[in-house]
Parts: C-alpha cells; sequence; structure tokens
C-alpha cells in the first residue's frame, strides 16, 4: 500500500540547511495498522507530509495506493484520506455541511454527499450535531469529525498524524477505538504519534524514527524483546553494595536500578542472597520493558522525557 | 475545475448568506463617506465623487479578503482541502468569487444609496460600472489570498496591507482631484495603475475616455491573477 525509497526532505532556513528526513524507506502491506513513533522534531511529520502529497521530497520516490507520488499526485490524493495534526474543520462552518463538501470535493452528488454523511454522522458518534457550529464542538468531537471527514470517500488507505493530541483520556479512549475498527474493516492505516501507550496499543508494527532516519522496525513485542531483560528497582540504604553484585547497575540516591532476565522468577532467589549479606530492603519493583526502554536503547534517549519537555 | 471552483465558493459563502447582516455593516464605511463628505463636494459633486468612492470599495473590500483565509491556515483547514483533489486554481478562485460577489452587491446598495442624494445613472452605466469594480475586485482579491498565504501571519499582514493600500488610495485622487496638487503629485499619481482605474470609473457616469482605465484593470488581472495561482500552486505543492 506504500513503497517508499531514500525519501529525503532538506529545508533551507536562515541558519542554513536542515535534513528533515534523510533517506527514509517505508512499506506498509495492506490492512496493517503501522505506526510511526518517534520524539518531537524527528521528522515524523515531515514524512508524513510528503506521503500525502502536502510536501515534496527533495529526494527518493515513492508509491501510494497504486498511484506514483512524483508523477500522479492527484492519483495519490483520490485514494487518501489524511487527518491532520490540527483541526480541519473551518470555525465558522457547521458540521454537516463541512462534511458534504469535503465528500463532494472528492466528486460525490450532492445526493450521494447527503447520504454517505447521513451514515458517517452515527458511526463517529457524531448524530445530533449536524446544525452545530464548528466553533461550538468539544476537542472529543471536533477530532471525530476530522477522522470523519478523512473517510468520508472510503479510502483504503488513511493517514492519521499525532491523532490523539490534546485529547483527555476518555476521548482518547473512544478515538483508539474507531482506529481499531477502521483496521477490523480493512483500513490500512499510518499514524504518527509520539505516545508509548498509543503506539504499543495500536499498532500491528512499529517504524522508530530519530533525526530523520529510522532506526529500528518491528511489532511492539518484538522491539520490547530487543531490550534484554526485566527493569528491576530496589529501595535500600545500601545502594552501592547491591550495585556491586549486578552488572550495569545505576544508583539514584537509595535506589538501584538494573536489568535480569525473567526478572519476576529471578527475584525470590535474588531477594533471598541480598537478606543473606545483610542488606535491607524497603521497597521492589519489578518493570516489564516498555517501547520507551525500546526507544531508549534505540537512540540512546528516552521518548518520555523528549514528550515532557514538548 | 469549474466544478471545484463553485463548491469552493459555496462552501465560503454559506456562513455569509447565514449572517447576511454583516453584508450591510460592509457598507457602513462608504455610506458615511457618502453622507459626511460627499456633501462638501457642493451640488455637481456626486457625479465625480460616487464612482471614485465605488473603486475605494473595491480596494477596501477585497485587499482585506486574505484575512479569512489566515484562520484557516493557521488550523488544518487548507492543509485538509489539500489533501483532497480539489483544483488548487478552485481554492483561490472561488473565495475570490464570494468576495467579489460580495463587492458588486455592496456597490449596488451605495449607488442606490447615492441616488437619493442626487448622483444620476443610467441602468446600462450602473452595469459597466460595477464591471470595472468586480474586475478590479478579482485582481486585488487575488493578490491579498496569495500575500496571506505567503506571510501566514495576522500583524505582518495587516502592516503590509496598509503599507500598500494606504499610498495606492492616496494617489488614485478617490477623495480630490490628482489635478489640484503640484505638478510632481500629479505624475507620480499617473504612474498610479488605481488612477487610471478611477478615471475610468468616472468616465462611466460622464463624458471621457475609460480606455486607459481598462488598459490598467485588463493589466491588474492579468497579473493579479497570475500571481496569485501560482502562489497557491506553489503553496500547495
Amino acid at each position: 500500500m506504500i513503497k517508499a525509497r531514500g525519501l529525503a526532505r532538506r529545508f533551507d532556513t536562515k541558519a542554513g540547511p536542515v535534513d528533515a528526513v534523510r533517506g527514509v524507506d517505508i512499506d506498509v502491506a495492506e490492512g496493517e495498522l503501522v505506526g510511526f513513533l518517534g520524539p518531537n522534531g524527528a521528522g515524523k511529520s515531515t514524512t508524513l507530509r510528503i506521503l500525502t502529497t502536502l510536501l515534496q521530497p527533495t529526494a527518493g520516490e515513492a508509491v501510494i495506493a497504486g498511484h506514483d507520488l512524483l508523477k500522479d499526485p492527484a492519483g495519490v490524493r483520490r485514494n487518501i484520506g489524511y487527518v491532520g495534526q490540527k483541526n480541519g474543520s473551518g470555525q465558522d462552518q457547521r458540521v454537516a455541511d463541512e462534511l458534504e463538501f469535503q465528500a463532494r470535493f472528492y466528486g460525490l452528488s450532492k445526493h450521494d454527499a447527503r447520504r454517505k454523511v447521513a451514515g458517517l454522522l452515527d458511526r463517529f458518534d457524531l448524530t445530533g450535531l449536524e446544525k452545530r457550529g464548528v466553533v461550538t464542538l468539544s476537542g472529543g468531537q471536533q477530532r471525530r469529525l476530522d477522522i470523519a471527514m478523512g473517510m468520508l470517500h472510503d479510502p483504503r488507505l488513511l493517514f492519521l498524524d499525532e491523532p490523539s493530541t490534546a485529547l483527555d483520556p476518555q476521548s482518547r479512549r473512544n478515538l483508539w477505538d474507531h482506529i481499531k475498527q477502521l483496521k477490523t474493516d480493512g483500513v490500512t492505516v499510518f499514524l504518527t504519534t509520539h505516545y508509548l501507550d498509543e503506539a504499543d496499543y495500536l499498532s500491528d508494527r512499529l517504524l522508530v524514527i530519530d533525526h530523520g532516519s529510522i532506526v529500528g522496525e518491528g511489532s511492539p513485542d518484538e522491539l520490547k524483546h530487543r531490550v534484554s531483560g526485566d527493569l528491576v528497582v530496589l529501595g535500600t540504604p545500601q545502594a552501592s553494595i547491591v550495585a556491586s553484585k549486578f552488572e550495569n547497575a545505576v544508583v539514584d540516591g537509595e535506589k538501584v536500578s538494573f536489568r535480569i532476565p525473567n526478572g519476576d522468577r529471578a527475584l525470590p532467589g535474588l531477594l533471598r542472597d541480598l537478606d543473606n549479606i545483610g542488606v535491607e530492603l524497603h521497597s521492589v519493583q519489578v518493570h516489564r520493558p516498555t517501547l520507551d526502554d525500546v526507544f531508549l536503547t534505540m537512540t540512546g534517549r528516552s521518548l518520555r522525557e523528549e514528550a515532557n519537555a514538548a | 475545475m469549474l466544478r471545484d471552483t463553485w463548491l469552493v465558493f459555496c462552501r465560503v459563502m454559506l456562513p455569509v448568506l447565514r449572517n447576511p447582516v454583516a453584508i450591510v455593516f460592509g457598507i457602513a464605511q462608504p455610506l458615511l463617506y457618502l453622507g459626511l463628505f460627499g456633501p462638501l463636494l457642493g451640488e455637481g459633486g456626486w457625479q465625480w465623487f460616487v464612482p471614485g468612492l465605488l473603486v475605494q470599495m473595491a480596494l477596501f473590500g477585497t485587499a482585506y479578503a486574505g484575512f479569512s483565509l489566515l484562520p484557516e491556515v493557521r488550523t488544518g483547514v487548507m492543509e485538509r482541502l489539500r489533501v483532497t483533489p480539489v483544483s488548487r486554481v478552485a481554492l483561490l478562485v472561488g473565495r475570490v468569487g464570494k468576495d467579489v460577489v460580495l463587492l458588486v452587491v455592496q456597490s449596488l446598495l451605495i449607488m442606490l444609496a447615492a441616488m437619493l442624494f442626487g448622483f444620476r445613472a443610467s441602468p446600462g452605466q450602473m452595469l459597466l460600472g460595477l464591471g470595472l469594480v468586480a474586475l478590479l475586485g478579482i485582481a486585488i482579491g487575488s493578490v491579498s489570498y496569495a500575500i496571506a498565504l505567503k506571510v501566514k501571519l495576522e500583524y505582518v499582514f495587516a502592516s503590509v496591507l496598509s503599507a500598500s493600500i494606504v499610498p495606492l488610495m492616496l494617489l488614485s485622487g478617490v477623495l480630490l482631484p490628482m489635478s489640484n496638487g503640484p505638478q510632481w503629485l500629479y505624475w507620480l499619481s499617473r504612474i498610479n495603475p488605481l488612477a487610471h482605474v478611477v478615471d475610468a470609473e468616472r468616465s462611466i457616469f460622464n463624458p471621457g475616455s475609460v480606455l486607459y482605465g481598462l488598459i490598467s484593470v485588463a493589466a491588474l488581472v492579468l497579473v493579479g491573477v497570475f500571481y496569485g495561482v501560482r502562489t497557491f500552486n506553489k503553496e500547495s505543492a
């Protein structure tokens, strides 16, 4: 559904050229739900803008939904849906009007557009809001309207750019259900996110991007397996003694953390050993590897810190 | 193309039709000129003043049109539209169409109001006068949207506008005849295409030649639409 080779984009800024995307290869099969994960500024949105014809690549080529990105951008546009990072509905418009015009921009007749919109309103929980001004909608409602607009022409391939940004937890969960439903309906979905839980919950496969290059690829589980072992965190006043017993242990005040394979099963024996040498413990935690750990191992930076800093 | 333009036109026209009071507010300013400035020109002043006022409406009415695009650029509306197969040219022309239709309606209202004061015009003259105003509106509206798309920020756009509109208006002889001033000021006004459009608009309602004005407005439409279309095609690459 997506086959991209060597996509690159350089921006000329006053401070000199910036390579936002440096030679990215992407393959997405029909029906896949692929998450594109990376910190802010890693090149996610730029790549997405290239794939959706909004931005010309400075190098590379791609075939999207059966159409050549450079030679037939109009063909690509007809066959993809796109939901951008920001709200795509006009503030002075009404919900049903925006949907209807969107359908007609894809070539539907007025009659067909009406019928199509009626069906989508229900599917995206927008029934009853038809006559409402866009400006009066809640954040979650606007987001569902955006997705409905992206889906109006039944594209086989849908691009979502940071779909759950700025949503409250409940709206987020609701949005995730909608996205999962799209996959069940056979739509190929390509979404960017810098939320690990989102990538983990939704994606069949993940592409990890950092500094404009793909640094890792695989299903969430595969990627997590690449991190060797579970993270064990022990709270003890004798942190340095404990740290000396394990490889690559990190001491942070009265906390020692290190990785061991199968942490849950290894822990009882480990605690007995520490007790035998007289180490006093006041807390024990075991963490399964998360995508953040994956990201940390791949890039040396924590995605969570990036997300918080943003 | 035509269908796309019509759809874009309808999309931006709909909120205006829902709130037609805004059209009336749009003519508040020219009405004030009509009532509070026009009488200063004396009994015979109307034939001379009203055509200039119409050109001024075209200038102000469409130069500010770009402001309506800025929120759509800042939110994701333009981006969303640009991923649809809709023609890039239609995204511009449909919008300009809305502004020109409003301009023509407002100009007609002002002409009719001016007739109460003593302005005289035949239906044919009114039609020609509106046509010229519409052409000028197309040219200026296209440029306004293109500049808005480029600068993207309200405060930058506002300063670009005031820096260009005020000299254009002062040097067009809308309010007072340029021939009243010193020679250098008169010649400066001659290189302002808008001054020729004002002259032509006056010649429609008075004896005189519309030739230079027609040439000016044709050139303005060509340059304005070309620049607008090129910008919309490029920024939408």
